[in-house]
């Protein structure tokens, strides 16, 4: 029950909100978060690559190192805009969307919101001086204030995320009548594991999504005959981070599969396709749901019970343990899970070459077909991170609150879902062509590399 | 004042610096759409651009703060609002984005078309939003947001007198500031002629506010009553006054192009009408709801004013300094001076060996964390293997690090 209904119980005038465009309203935050996950990532991990590119220059006085750093942060302060506009929509649709969310629980979680904002403060003041204080500051304190921006970033996630976590496993607060009492804001945000989970996980997919894009671009500039000192670098810095985040990837996206068993196991089921609560379970790769099974698939006995419980013949839950109002779309969240892992392994694979290249080697890879496979790791690996993302949501359906709040009682009353959607996939399709068009604009501007007859590149560098 | 007002405290002072500091880059838009054509007008509207360069996005957070504290404090009246002033809400967020991406744009145009049309989308956006935003607030002052879900009407909640009024008022007030802040700055960048062109206009718009504000009163009177005995008779009448004064203390000051001190005037007069409104409304926040019905629970409303407090710490200084450097004059075009003047220290590259010891403690590293994480089914053990598996991706990332032995030059 929400308040809104507590409050038509206790009086009259306030009739219950019925919406016609439920779907319509997930879909329109579904598509707002599409849009600002993947820009925020940048706000996440390219403040630190920028700020070890430039801890480089001031260690060795080598003027490529400030080349590349600024150019860099050009870059970083376009994606910033935009993350801050998509953040701020985010923000105006918690309200316009899911007004029965926020009137009943605003009280609990809201604070994780009041502190990102701090956050966000402090990233886009140090952004300005940061930014515009190149040549206007002394060399260290130029790097001094591009700190505040790495800690911003990490701290403005870790506060949004508290807010997913507790959606996912909510506490903190007991519900009476539909109003929420005895509300333990710090502990319902912050004293919750599955919070800290999502943060380590996301936080590496941030260094994944960035590093591989950044160095794809460079990798296609490579395969394009541009490979100069210059290039090499601007490789090798983000291609070194996403590589060893690809590989810790693995053991922590393990531990998010524990987790979901043990606190959501109709998610898990949803997951792998688990119709009946089965012994033993199997894995089942590739294939499609239908009536209670997987189809087509490639089953690998006993492997769920032994990944979910770390024992093969644990019992599973199924999804027939719910009535079928309280399953989420089993297609939905268990292909976008399955694009993420098999990208996540493909991903790691290419990280492990690229370490025992350097480690054995000590050079980068040679062949183009690495370089082939950089360049796609890029956008393979923002797939993944939607797929994650995906997962986590739509299989928390039809739940907004899990096993608290359904998804229909949060939602607004209001009319004209369909114009607001259509309007802002509109706007949003603008902006994508827009981003698009200012990364090109900004790779195309002449590199000024400090000197040019040190540096041998083919042709104009780019990016 | 009680714990249950502080937070509403808080909202109104983020509403009112938004409108002091963002309203005047909203406003800078404007002077943009009407600087006309030719090199004179490219001038203006390079200067309106460059000034708000490093501080719009920082300005732009007080929105997002006001949200937040409004949401956790007073969720029933957030989700009330929100419902009801859908459509402009709504305008007003197609309008931050269509902003902000124009802004993101503007560094990368070259040809004049391009730029035209991205201006004129900044330009556009820069009224349509304040003009949206202000409507929301005066559905709100006028008492047209019942408690309730979408409760109110979608379209007279905002399309009213009152709605109107305060929509124009916030792009007229953005108007004046930005022009009594544009003067200022041409001032000290030594551009006379377009510091008495924004002087012009400072005037103007300061007139055109006073009159709108005051004439304003008029409308009120008739369509948010409530309001309007508030201000006038209630305890309102002190913000009224001190807006009124602190406007025309401007209006002198911009005359005699003593701008420093007019910035401050200019704001007080937006703040006080901010505590006005504040004052001539207590205790109702919307129709049948008090402020202290509608506060959370206490620990919520604690852990509120705990965070904004803490928050405030660090961001007083934080804010302090990004002024002191724009204002100072640190960030104006061809402020550059000392263009790596001071070539940082020469490292000769490490040794080989310190790089095989990083990667052998980082592989090390790798195995503690998978084993801590992923076979011991302890809690705690999870959060030694993160910081494990954290300490791998580091040692060896600076194991391989270009910096020592640049293996690619
Ligand atoms: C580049 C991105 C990326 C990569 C390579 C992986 N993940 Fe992931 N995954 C995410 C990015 C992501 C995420 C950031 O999108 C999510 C959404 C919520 C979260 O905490 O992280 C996520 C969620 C998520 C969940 C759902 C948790 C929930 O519902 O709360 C599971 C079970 C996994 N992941 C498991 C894995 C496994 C076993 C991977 C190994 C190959 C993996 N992920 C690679
Ligand atoms: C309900 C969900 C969300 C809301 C309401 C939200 C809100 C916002 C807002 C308002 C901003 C702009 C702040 C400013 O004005 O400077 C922003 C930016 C940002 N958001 Fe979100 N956000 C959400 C989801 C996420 C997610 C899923 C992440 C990542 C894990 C994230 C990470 C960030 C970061 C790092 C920024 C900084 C801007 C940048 O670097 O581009 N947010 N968000
Ligand atoms: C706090 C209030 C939030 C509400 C009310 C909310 C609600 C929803 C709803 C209803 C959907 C649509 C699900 C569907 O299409 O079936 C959704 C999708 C999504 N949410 Fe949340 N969410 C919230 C917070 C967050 C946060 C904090 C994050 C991330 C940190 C997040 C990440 C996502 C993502 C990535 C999707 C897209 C899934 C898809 O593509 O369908 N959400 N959310």
């Amino acid at each position: 029950m929400t308040v809104w209904a507590a409050l038509a119980a206790a009086g009259p005038g306030v009739p219950p909100a019925v919406q016609e465009y439920l779907l319509q309203a997930r879909q329109m935050q579904a598509l707002s978060f599409v849009v600002h996950i993947p820009l925020v990532t940048f706000g996440i991990a390219f403040p630190a690559m920028i700020l070890y590119v430039e801890w480089c220059y001031l260690r060795t006085g080598d003027a490529l190192y400030r080349t590349l750093a600024r150019r860099w942060s050009k870059i970083m302060v376009a994606l910033f805009a935009v993350g801050v506009v998509t953040g701020t929509i985010l923000s105006f649709e918690m309200g316009l969307l899911w007004p029965g969310f926020m009137a009943t629980f605003g009280s609990v979680f809201g604070l994780g919101f009041a502190i990102e904002g701090f956050s966000f403060f402090a990233e886009a003041i140090f952004i300005g001086v940061y930014v515009y204080g190149w040549d206007r500051l002394s060399p260290r304190a130029h790097f001094a204030s591009g700190l505040p921006i790495v800690l911003a970033g990490f701290t403005g996630s870790l506060t949004v995320i508290s807010v997913n976590g507790w959606m996912q496993n909510p506490s903190g607060f007991t519900l009476r009548d539909g109003q929420v009492v005895d509300v333990r804001p710090f502990e319902a945000l912050f004293v919750n594991s599955y919070f800290w989970r999502e943060l380590v996980h996301m936080y590496l997919a941030a260094y994944i999504v960035v590093g591989f894009l950044l160095a794809g671009a460079y990798a296609v500039g490579r395969l394009r005959g541009r490979w100069g000192r210059y290039e090499r670098i601007a490789l090798a810095v983000p291609l070194t981070a996403a590589a060893l985040a690809a590989i810790v990837q693995i053991p922590v996206g393990d531990w998010a599969a524990r987790q979901v068993a043990e606190v959501q196991p109709v998610k898990l089921a949803a997951i792998e396709g688990l119709g009946r609560t089965t012994d033993g379970a199997p894995l089942h790769v590739l294939g499609w749901y239908t009536d209670g099974e997987i189809r087509y698939g490639i089953a690998i006995p006993r492997l769920l019970a032994l990944i979910a419980y770390h024992d093969p013949d644990a019992t599973v839950q199924g999804l027939d343990a719910v009535p079928p109002d309280e399953r989420p779309p089993v297609n939905v969240v268990r292909v976008a899970f399955q694009l993420m892992v098999g990208i996540g392994l493909l991903l790691a694979l290419l990280g492990l070459v690229y370490l025992v290249v350097r480690v054995r080697r000590r050079r980068l890879p040679e062949s183009r077909w690495f370089y082939r496979a950089v360049a796609v790791a890029g956008p393979a690996s923002v797939v993944a991170l939607l797929g994650g993302w995906i997962t986590t949501e739509v299989g928390r359906q039809p739940w907004v609150v899990y096993r608290v709040m359904r998804t229909e009682e949060a939602v607004t009353g209001a009319g004209g879902i369909p114009v607001g959607y259509a309007t802002l996939a509109l706007v949003y399709a603008g902006l994508a062509v827009a981003v698009i068009w200012i990364l090109r604009r900004l790779a195309a501007t002449p590199l000024e590399l400090p000197d040019a007859a040190e540096v041998p590149t083919e042709g104009g560098g780019r990016r | 004042m009680s714990l249950a007002e502080l937070p509403l405290v808080f909202a109104l002072v983020g509403m009112a610096l938004y409108t002091v500091l963002a309203g005047a880059d909203f406003g800078a838009g404007f002077w943009e759409l009407t600087a006309g054509q030719g090199p004179d007008a490219t001038r203006l509207r390079e200067h309106a651009y460059h000034v708000i360069g490093p501080v719009w996005e920082a300005n732009h957070v007080w929105l997002v703060f006001v949200l937040t504290v409004v949401w956790t404090a007073y969720p029933l009246a957030f989700a009330s609002i929100a419902s009801t002033l859908t459509v402009p809400l709504f305008v007003a967020a197609v309008g931050i984005i269509l902003r902000g991406v124009a802004y993101a744009l503007h560094s990368g145009t070259s040809a004049p078309w391009e730029r035209r049309v991205i201006d004129t989308m900044f330009s556009f956006s820069s009224i349509l939003t304040p003009f949206a935003l202000g409507a929301a607030v005066g559905g709100i002052a006028s008492q047209r947001v019942p408690v309730g879900n979408a409760a109110g009407d979608l379209l007279t909640s905002w399309l009213n007198p009152t709605s109107l009024l305060i929509g124009v008022l916030a792009v007229a007030v953005g108007a004046y500031l930005a022009a009594v802040y544009l003067a200022a700055d041409a001032l000290r960048q030594g551009e006379p002629d377009l510091e008495a062109r924004f002087r012009t206009r400072a005037l103007g718009a300061s007139v055109v506010a006073g009159v709108l504000a005051l004439g304003g009163l008029v409308i009120l009177r008739t369509d948010a009553p409530t309001l309007y005995q508030g201000l006038i008779v209630g305890d309102g009448l002190a913000g009224l006054a001190v807006s009124v004064l602190a406007g025309l203390v401007t209006l002198f000051l911009v005359w005699g192009r003593r701008y420093t001190l007019g910035r401050f005037t200019a704001a007080l007069a937006v703040v006080a009408i901010f505590a006005g409104w504040g004052l001539a409304q207590r205790p109702v926040l919307l129709p049948g709801l008090t402020v202290a019905q509608a506060a959370a629970p206490e620990p919520t409303l604690i852990a509120v004013v705990v965070a904004v407090l803490a928050g405030g710490l660090i961001l007083a200084p934080s804010l302090a300094l990004l002024f002191r450097l724009v204002l100072g004059g640190r960030f104006d075009p061809g402020g550059a001076q000392r263009a790596s003047a001071t070539p940082p220290a020469q490292h000769t590259t490490s040794p080989r060996g310190r790089a095989g010891l990083l990667l052998s403690s980082a592989f090390t590293c790798l195995a503690v964390g998978v084993g801590l994480l992923s076979v011991v089914e302890i809690g705690w053990t999870h959060a030694v293997g993160v910081v494990a598996l954290f300490g791998f991706v580091v040692l060896a990332f600076v194991g391989l690090a270009p910096a020592d032995g640049d293996p690619f030059g």
